[in-house]
């Protein structure tokens, strides 16, 4: 084959991979978001079943939860195509982490913010909306860059379920063609450049979110 | 739709197989850290080194590392290096993949420990005249490693929870024995919930034990020799 | 003597196993500005975060305007006190903190006009203009669209003072407002409070240690130790004839003679 057709062939897988993505990031950052602030704040057994879905999912691994939803729920009667487990599991996976995020950039507020904001008066909902998250959020922008490439690092997994992505393109391309050094040299430097352009979009963000909040100096 | 409880003479049946497994994998993450800690800490120091080209090209490699999945890396090892004479088996492979990513890691960490030492003890050593490499060894070093604990651990149980990828290059470790099992039974509760349970278990104990290590470690270093 | 516009009884509070103040009484009188000297430690900042419901109490009680501030009455008793009656009782109450505390991620206008747009429900021309009365008061109109980050620290401090006042509480706590600042930075803020002093109405409690700010500015001096009022009175008395031993102490150590 040429090289022209292994990279035609392998884009196509891509571009799924960048649509797991894209699904799964939004799923992940809901997780770690209302996970993160039950864990914060939420009374006692909200707290401890917060608990239990970030220590089970940071405790066992990526492909076992991929496994379990994939091949264990339809036993129970949940049936479950390979994409929704795709996005389910890695999601899930990935916001668990998460819920660390967002507490850690929550916790990392200095007090005397929270302070002020009693002092005023503003009412607890008040406090997180309008005085805390805002600057939780851009302590929130790098590690989530981070989290964002672990996610694409991840998608790799899915393959394993039959999902038609970057990894399982090469896959089936090296078994039938056996050019393997030029299809994972080229694999390896799609996911690279994926990852390159998430880390630039992110860091993007947060300079644009700073300067937002008036950290950047110039307004 | 099958009818499905949770079956207990079932588990006993399999457990002693995914047991035998786990032999595997932690064999596989025994030696993926050792050869992690390796390469973490020559990539540190060839960061830290006098030749502004080998910083550059050490800093790339270890992002490209870093920002590609470790499957794709197993992968790479395991087909296309037999194309240049180098066939392993997929014990080898993996740790090999399991050290060199990981390794990228760890030297991020190693770097910012070598870093965290004061700079005195660098003028220090230097005004008694040790050779750079005596002053990592007896000096530096020895400095930086508490602090670092907490981190490698981290990064040694998240390598811990990846091993299931090696099952992708049929080595039968914990999650390839269940599937196996489960597609010879058609019963996949039972062993997958199994493998889960056994690997929260697992990594509980190990950030247990991390924490122990670094309380009862000295704070200030310890002698090397 | 007519009733006090702070007042606590018999007060515990305990951080732990150290106990701050033991069975402490104090009172405020409506408009009196009242300054706290003593040694670090001693409890200062504490009683301020306390009015301020920073911190809570471990037994006795506060009155703050004849209302108690920690307990409410419920079915006849007194009840620890709900989320509503602290927020009620906030609103006599402003602070201005050391570290000014002034939110970094909103401009100096916001940072004035956010509280009393959401807490008091004013509309936001009613808030800006009240932002732009205060930033004249403490001279700092022109910095109405900076971010915090880009002042000084005295600026910060004096816009610190327009957010507290902009919530017009009748009741202004100041907690050693000028000791994160470089020296010739502490006049521009303490010109503001005493212009406040003069032309306003307030009840002031304010923890200095500008030994001759409090002598020039306050009605009453305590001094503290140990969670307790060791002496109190006029400032002329404190500062120019201290009966206790450990106040004069203090004060030599301070005045350096
Ligand atoms: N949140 C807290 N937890 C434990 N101890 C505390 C806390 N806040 C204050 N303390 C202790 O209470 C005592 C009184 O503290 P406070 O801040 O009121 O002193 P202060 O008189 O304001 O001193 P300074 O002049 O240094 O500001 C100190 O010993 C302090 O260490
Ligand atoms: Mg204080």
């Amino acid at each position: 084959m040429e090289l022209g057709e292994i990279v035609s062939v392998l884009l196509q897988g891509a571009v799924v991979t960048i649509q797991i993505v894209a699904m799964a990031l939004p799923l992940a950052a809901l997780m770690a978001f209302v996970f993160g602030l039950i864990r914060l704040y939420a009374p006692a057994p909200f707290k401890q079943l917060a608990i239990v879905y970030i220590e089970f999912f940071r405790g066992t691994s990526a492909l076992i939860q991929l496994y379990w939803i994939y091949f264990v729920l339809p036993f129970f009667g949940v049936s479950i195509d390979a994409l929704t487990a795709g996005v389910l599991a890695l999601g899930l996976n990935i916001g668990a982490y998460g819920t660390e995020v967002v507490r850690g950039a929550i916790q990392a507020v200095p007090k005397g913010q929270y302070e002020a904001s009693v002092a005023l008066n503003f009412s607890a909902s008040q406090r997180l909306v309008y005085i805390i998250l805002p600057q939780a959020l851009v302590n929130m922008i790098p590690p989530f860059g981070n989290l964002s490439i672990e996610l694409v690092k991840a998608t790799s997994l899915v393959s394993l379920i039959t999902i038609a992505d970057l990894t399982f393109k090469a896959k089936s391309l090296a078994d039938m063609t056996l050019q393997v050094g030029e299809i994972f040299g080229v694999v390896l430097v799609l996911y690279f450049a994926i990852a390159q352009c998430l880390s630039l979009f992110f860091r993007y963000l947060e300079k644009r979110l700073s300067r937002g909040l008036g950290r950047g100096g110039v307004n | 739709m099958i009818e499905l409880t949770w079956d207990w003479a079932f588990v006993w049946q399999v457990l002693p197989m995914i047991l035998s497994a786990a032999k595997v994998t932690l064999l596989a993450t025994l030696l993926g850290s050792l050869l992690a800690v390796t390469v973490g800490l020559i990539f540190a120091l060839l960061r830290r080194g006098p030749s502004k080209l080998i910083r550059i090209v050490v800093y790339w490699l270890m992002e490209f590392i870093r920002s590609t999945p470790l499957l794709i890396q197993i992968f790479f090892l395991y087909y296309v290096m037999p194309e240049f004479g180098i066939s392993m088996s997929p014990l080898v492979t993996g740790v090999i993949a399991l050290g060199v990513h990981y390794g990228a890691y760890l030297s991020e960490v190693f770097r910012s420990g070598i870093e965290g030492v004061d700079k005195g003890q660098w003028e220090a050593s230097r005004a008694l005249n040790l050779t750079t490499l005596d002053t990592y060894k007896d000096i530096i070093l020895p400095q930086a490693i508490r602090p670092m604990i907490p981190a490698t651990g981290n990064y040694i149980i998240a390598m811990f929870k990846e091993t299931p990828q090696l099952s992708a290059i049929t080595l039968l470790e914990m999650l390839q024995v269940a599937k196996i099992i489960g597609s010879e039974n058609f019963r996949y509760l039972e062993p997958f919930t199994l493998v889960g349970v056994l690997y929260l278990c697992f990594s509980l104990l190990a950030a247990y034990s991390i924490h122990h290590i670094e309380r009862r470690f000295p704070k200030e270093g310890f002698n090397l020799r | 003597m007519s009733q006090p516009i702070i007042e606590f009884k018999n007060v515990q509070k305990k951080f732990g196993d150290t106990t701050i103040f033991d069975g402490f009484n104090f009172r405020v009188e409506e408009n009196e500005i009242v300054s706290i000297i003593g040694p670090s430690g001693s409890g200062k900042s504490t009683l301020l975060r306390i009015l301020m419901t920073l911190e809570g109490i471990d037994g006795g009680y506060i009155n703050v305007g004849g209302e108690s501030l920690w307990h409410m009455l419920w079915n006849g008793a007194y009840v620890p006190a709900s989320n509503k009656h602290l927020h009620k009782m906030r609103d006599q109450l402003g602070m201005v903190f050391q570290h000014f505390n002034l939110f970094p991620h909103m401009t100096v206008k916001r940072n004035i006009t956010e509280a009393p747009m959401r807490v008091k429900g004013l509309s936001r021309q009613e808030a800006e203009k009240s932002a732009e009365e205060l930033l004249e008061l403490v001279g700092l109109s022109d910095k109405a669209d900076s971010y915090p980050n880009d002042l000084s620290g005295g600026q910060k401090q004096r816009v610190g003072i327009a957010r507290a006042l902009a919530m017009r509480p009748s009741i202004l706590l100041l907690d050693e407002i000028t000791s994160a600042l470089d020296p010739e930075l502490v006049d521009e803020v303490l010109d503001v409070i005493r212009n406040l002093a003069k032309e306003q109405s307030f009840t002031m409690l304010l923890v200095t240690h500008e030994m001759y700010f409090a002598r020039e500015i306050s009605d009453r001096v305590c001094f503290f130790d140990n969670g307790n009022i060791v002496e109190e009175g006029k400032p002329e008395a404190i500062f120019t004839d201290p009966k206790e031993t450990r106040t004069k102490a203090f004060l030599n150590a301070y005045l350096g003679q």
